[in-house]
């Protein structure tokens, strides 16, 4: 199967629906990553990645109520699945294993 | 403060993305980006918003936005179509009154576009089967004199120009050189057949694809003297011989036949019996010096083989160097411009002089397009205006289909399945209506007759379906829109009352537009065919009845004569050179007996002496010739006509004493021995002079016999005729017609413009009226509660008629006042004084067509506006 690999960026998304809990749809995720990562994530990016994730079941989506915002149209909220959380969890551990090997000096300041 | 309208994304950004994205994530996209675009508009301004709003609806086309189209998207179209097609029969059905004046309308004028495609494809098939086609082009030749640059271009070209061209100018691969005029009788043994033919070079069976075969096409028109039959000349002359190798007899030549070329197709533009080799002329014109000279360019033909994808640009400037560099061998300071003509060109294009076969000018086609798309666009309008009167009659059904569920596609779709079932029904009758017309355009002239079949080919055939549906959707498209944009809402709360429709205005202008050209039509074809009867009837000085002019061919005038004369019908005999007031001149330069510094083109005719006797010519001083005694060829009398000597102030206006006078006619001195009255030497409407001589023929030089018959049975006399003909020469039929038939057919120009714009006045007329009537019904109907409710306060019947009819009195007033002075106008002021001896307009045939578009337009306005009001209002405003 294509891609139960998790690239950087979709690391960083699903953090993000991980992180903003009951409130991740679209625009909050692009606005919370903007914050975070202080770099400007296109929603037309972000979107795609949604998408992705959720072909590949990391994340399931559910619409939410209709509200006189945004034009009558409803929200898509995301939430990690229990596949998502065991790759976060995965990727977290192979980052802290190869953290631990690392010498000391090499990550000081020149 | 003032409430302010939020800014809205732009709705075709919205409904682009609702067409393409798919349906599970198109609602929570939408959202996302008119969440973006608030956002946008506060921070950016409304249009900074739009801007980005719009190109991240295109930016989000990506694959897994898309719509993919499966079988679940795709049934329901077909499912509807029957759905459609059901529906729309059932509603022609129901309304038989206005299907039929939809169908005829659309019918009659598509009829005209039948004919026009039918045109179009005949022409367009032209050389079709010339392998090289793209790459062919003929050198055509303009006659410069004394710098004039818009001098006519002749098709033809001089063999010597072909002769060099195919030499010395590099960049072309072959020349074919053809000669026309290879005309006469061809005979084997003793058979003779008559034959008109081309010659031409080796290269013709490599330039064009016409097969030979058999033969050898490289070298059968190689060498002097040979000639290259037709399968059917072949047939006719050798039967089923082997013609290969045999030698048969031309003007009085011997050539060998080298080959057998199959019968050009009809589709050819150039047509021939039989192909000579050019270089026999080498032989034949060796002393003529005017074969060879470079202004020589009204025989021979050249048509150029370029190589593939080469330039006819960089050819056109060598050829434009080789006119510089001969520019010193022509004389007289005349200039020869060589030009050249792709092939696909030559049966429509521009109008050249001395074609070799049929062409039509592309004028011509132009001024039948035009003609056509406004025929068709009145009709596809009157559809529209027809459809929308009845409109009111179907907007519940619209309104329940809308109800139920029916987008503005679907019905969009339905009505235009109506109007194409329509005009499908509609292009039965056009069919039939083509099928009757087609003999009559054709006919028309004589170039149609030639260039035309307009067979209905399974191709043909498949072009007129392809039309149908094409006029089916232009006229259905509007009524369609207005339907499909109808308010559902709104049809059921305002329940009877009318939809607001705009275009009263647009649909007046028209409706006067299409009777200002019915009612100019009208009147310019009985003001035309009027000219035709008095070109006609008109007293061209001389008699002109029961004469049978009959052409003598290669034939001895006295052997013809001395058969004839057995005949008990045939009263007198005579000879001439040529059938005057039928469009034929003859002329040559008369020196003016009093003064020898001047000197006149006259008109002549060359006659024996019972000429002036047979068509009663008035001698008003002298007499007629003398006859000849045998063995004199010199010529001595001639008879002049009074204009002669009003040019020449002879005689002092006493004719009597310009009897005996010598002139001096062609170097020739002679004496005048008779004066006639003037009469009508060219054809009426031409307005040539009234200065004409006869002279006295000299045995040989007459072309045709003329036949006085006293007869009641002039079929049976002419049956009688042909019998001696034939005994006489057998070869030829008889060509021979009466000199009243003649002259009709010298008028043919006058009937065949009556006969077109008859046939279009009745097209128009038609189209017209159907509008009229669609303008009618619909007034009448929308106010039918007005005038019911009129009627309960006292109004009378007439004055209901009156009030309904006035508007569309009004149009007609209008369109005549506007008619009757342009047609007046265009005629008195434009043609007519372009045609000399024309009988003045009068009045009757002014009005004529105003009179008959009254009384149609009457009709159709009383027959509506009455059933209006005698509507009994109780029936009307009971249901209010």
């Amino acid at each position: 199967m294509k891609g139960t690999h998790l690239g950087e960026f979709e690391e960083l998304v699903l953090l993000t629906i991980a992180a903003l809990v009951n409130d991740a749809y679209s625009v909050a995720i692009c606005d919370e990553l903007a914050k975070q990562a202080d770099r400007p994530a296109k929603l037309g990016v972000v979107h795609a990645v949604l998408n992705r994730l959720e072909r590949k079941g990391y994340v399931k989506s559910r619409l939410g109520e209709a509200t006189s915002v945004r034009g009558g149209k409803r929200k898509r909220y995301y939430t990690v699945t229990s596949a998502g959380k065991a790759a976060l969890r995965r990727t977290k551990e192979v980052r802290d294993n190869l953290w631990n090997i690392i010498p000391e000096f090499s990550l000081k300041h020149p | 403060m003032k409430p302010r309208r939020e800014p809205k994304p732009p709705r075709w950004a919205q409904r682009l993305l609702s067409w393409y994205c798919r349906q599970e994530i198109l609602e929570d996209l939408e959202g996302d980006l008119n969440e973006v675009f608030d956002r946008n508009c506060r921070a950016h301004g409304a249009f900074r918003a739009k801007l980005i709003y719009c190109v991240d609806v295109i930016k989000f086309c990506r694959p897994y936005t898309v719509k993919r189209p499966d079988s679940t998207t795709l049934m329901p179209n077909w499912v509807m179509a029957g759905s459609y097609f059901k529906s729309a029969t059932r509603n022609i059905a129901r309304n038989k009154l206005f299907s039929a004046i939809n169908i005829i309308g659309l019918s009659v004028g598509m009829s005209v576009g039948l004919l026009l495609i039918g045109l179009l494809t005949d022409i367009r098939s032209y050389d079709r089967f010339h392998k090289n086609r793209d790459r062919i082009y003929r050198v055509i030749s303009q006659f410069q004199r004394h710098g004039d640059k818009g001098a006519p271009y002749m098709a033809t070209t001089s063999p010597i120009a072909a002769r060099e061209i195919k030499e010395s100018v590099t960049g072309i691969e072959d020349v074919a050189i053809v000669q026309r005029g290879f005309n006469g009788d061809v005979t084997y043994g003793d058979k003779v057949v008559p034959m008109g033919g081309l010659m031409a070079d080796e290269s013709f069976f490599r330039v064009f694809s016409f097969s030979l075969l058999h033969g050898n096409p490289a070298t059968a028109l190689k060498e002097p003297f040979s000639i290259v039959l037709t399968e059917t000349l072949a047939h006719k002359l050798f039967g089923d011989e082997n013609p290969l190798g045999k030698v048969v007899s031309f003007w009085g030549r011997d050539y060998s036949v080298t080959g057998i070329v199959q019968d050009p197709p009809q589709f050819s533009h150039m047509d021939f019996d039989a192909v000579g080799s050019i270089s026999t002329r080498s032989i034949t014109e060796k002393d003529s010096p005017y074969e060879w000279l470079w202004e020589n360019i009204w025989n021979a033909y050249a048509y150029v083989l370029l190589p593939e994808n080469a330039n006819p640009g960089a050819l056109q400037k060598n050829l434009d160097e080789l006119c510089q560099r001969r520019a010193s061998t022509v004389s007289n300071g005349y200039y020869i411009q060589l030009g050249l003509q792709p092939m696909k060109d030559i049966v429509v294009g521009r109008n050249l002089g001395n074609q070799i076969g049929p062409y039509m000018g592309s004028t011509v086609v132009w001024v039948f397009l035009g003609m056509t798309i406004v025929v068709i666009l009145s009709a596809c309008f009157n559809y529209t205006n027809l459809s929308i009167a009845r409109s009111f009659r179907r907007l519940k059904e619209v309104g329940i289909r809308k109800t139920i569920g029916a987008g503005k596609g679907n019905l969009l779709v339905q009505f235009m399945t109506e109007s194409v079932v329509i005009s499908l029904l509609a292009l039965v009758f056009a069919v039939g209506i083509f099928i009757i017309i087609r003999p009559h355009f054709i006919s028309m002239e004589y170039s149609l007759q030639q260039l035309l079949v307009m067979d209905l080919s399974p191709q043909l055939i498949g072009l007129f379906v392809l039309f149908a549906v094409f006029v089916g959707v232009a006229a259905g498209f509007f009524p369609a829109l207005f339907f499909a944009r109808l308010n559902a809402v709104y049809l059921f709360k305002g329940g009877s009352t009318r939809p607001p429709f705009r275009g009263i205005t647009v649909r007046k202008i028209l409706v006067v537009f299409q009777f200002v050209i019915s009612i100019m039509f009208i009147t310019g074809t009985v003001i035309i065919y009027d000219q035709y009867k008095h070109f006609l009837a008109y007293d061209l000085g001389y008699n002109t009845e029961n004469i049978l002019n009959i052409r003598l061919g290669d034939n001895k005038a006295h052997v013809l004569k001395n058969e004839l004369a057995r005949l008990p019908e045939v009263t007198e005999i005579s000879e001439s050179e040529l059938v005057m007031s039928i469009g034929n001149y003859y002329s040559a330069y008369m020196k003016n007996p009093g003064d020898a510094g001047d000197s006149v083109q006259v008109y002549y005719n060359r006659v024996d002496e019972n000429f002036l006797a047979l068509h009663d010519f008035k001698l008003i001083a002298g007499r007629t010739f003398t006859p000849r005694s045998p063995g004199d060829s010199v010529e001595r009398e001639v008879v002049v006509s009074a204009g002669i000597l009003r040019r020449f102030d002879i005689g002092e206006g006493d004719p009597s004493k310009a009897i005996g006078v010598v002139v001096n006619v062609q170097n020739i001195d002679l004496e005048i021995i008779g004066v006639v009255e003037d009469f009508q030497y060219g054809r009426v409407n031409n307005g040539s002079t009234n200065e004409v001589v006869f002279r006295h023929a000299l045995p040989g030089e007459t072309d045709y016999v003329n036949v006085k018959l006293v007869t009641d049975d002039l079929r049976t006399t002419y049956e009688k005729i042909e019998q001696i003909w034939s005994e006489f020469d057998p070869v030829h039929p008889l060509q021979a017609k009466f000199l009243d038939d003649q002259l009709e057919e010298a008028f043919r120009g006058f009937s065949a413009s009556v006969k077109v714009g008859g046939f279009i006045a009745i097209l128009v007329v038609c189209i017209a009226a159907l509008g009229l009537l669609g303008m009618v019904i619909y007034t009448a109907e929308t106010r039918l509660r007005e005038m019911s409710i009129r009627k309960v306060f006292g109004a009378s019947e007439a004055g209901i008629l009156y009030r309904l009819a006035r508007g569309f009195i009004l149009l007609l007033a209008l369109a005549i006042a506007i008619a009757l002075p342009a047609t007046f106008l265009f005629f008195d002021r434009i043609l007519l004084p372009e045609i000399a001896n024309h009988a003045p307009i009068k009045w009757p045939e002014m009005v004529s067509g105003a009179v008959i578009i009254l009384a149609l337009a009457a009709i159709m306005i009383l027959s509506q506006t009455a059933k209006v009001a005698r509507a009994k209002p109780a029936d009307v405003l009971r249901t209010e």
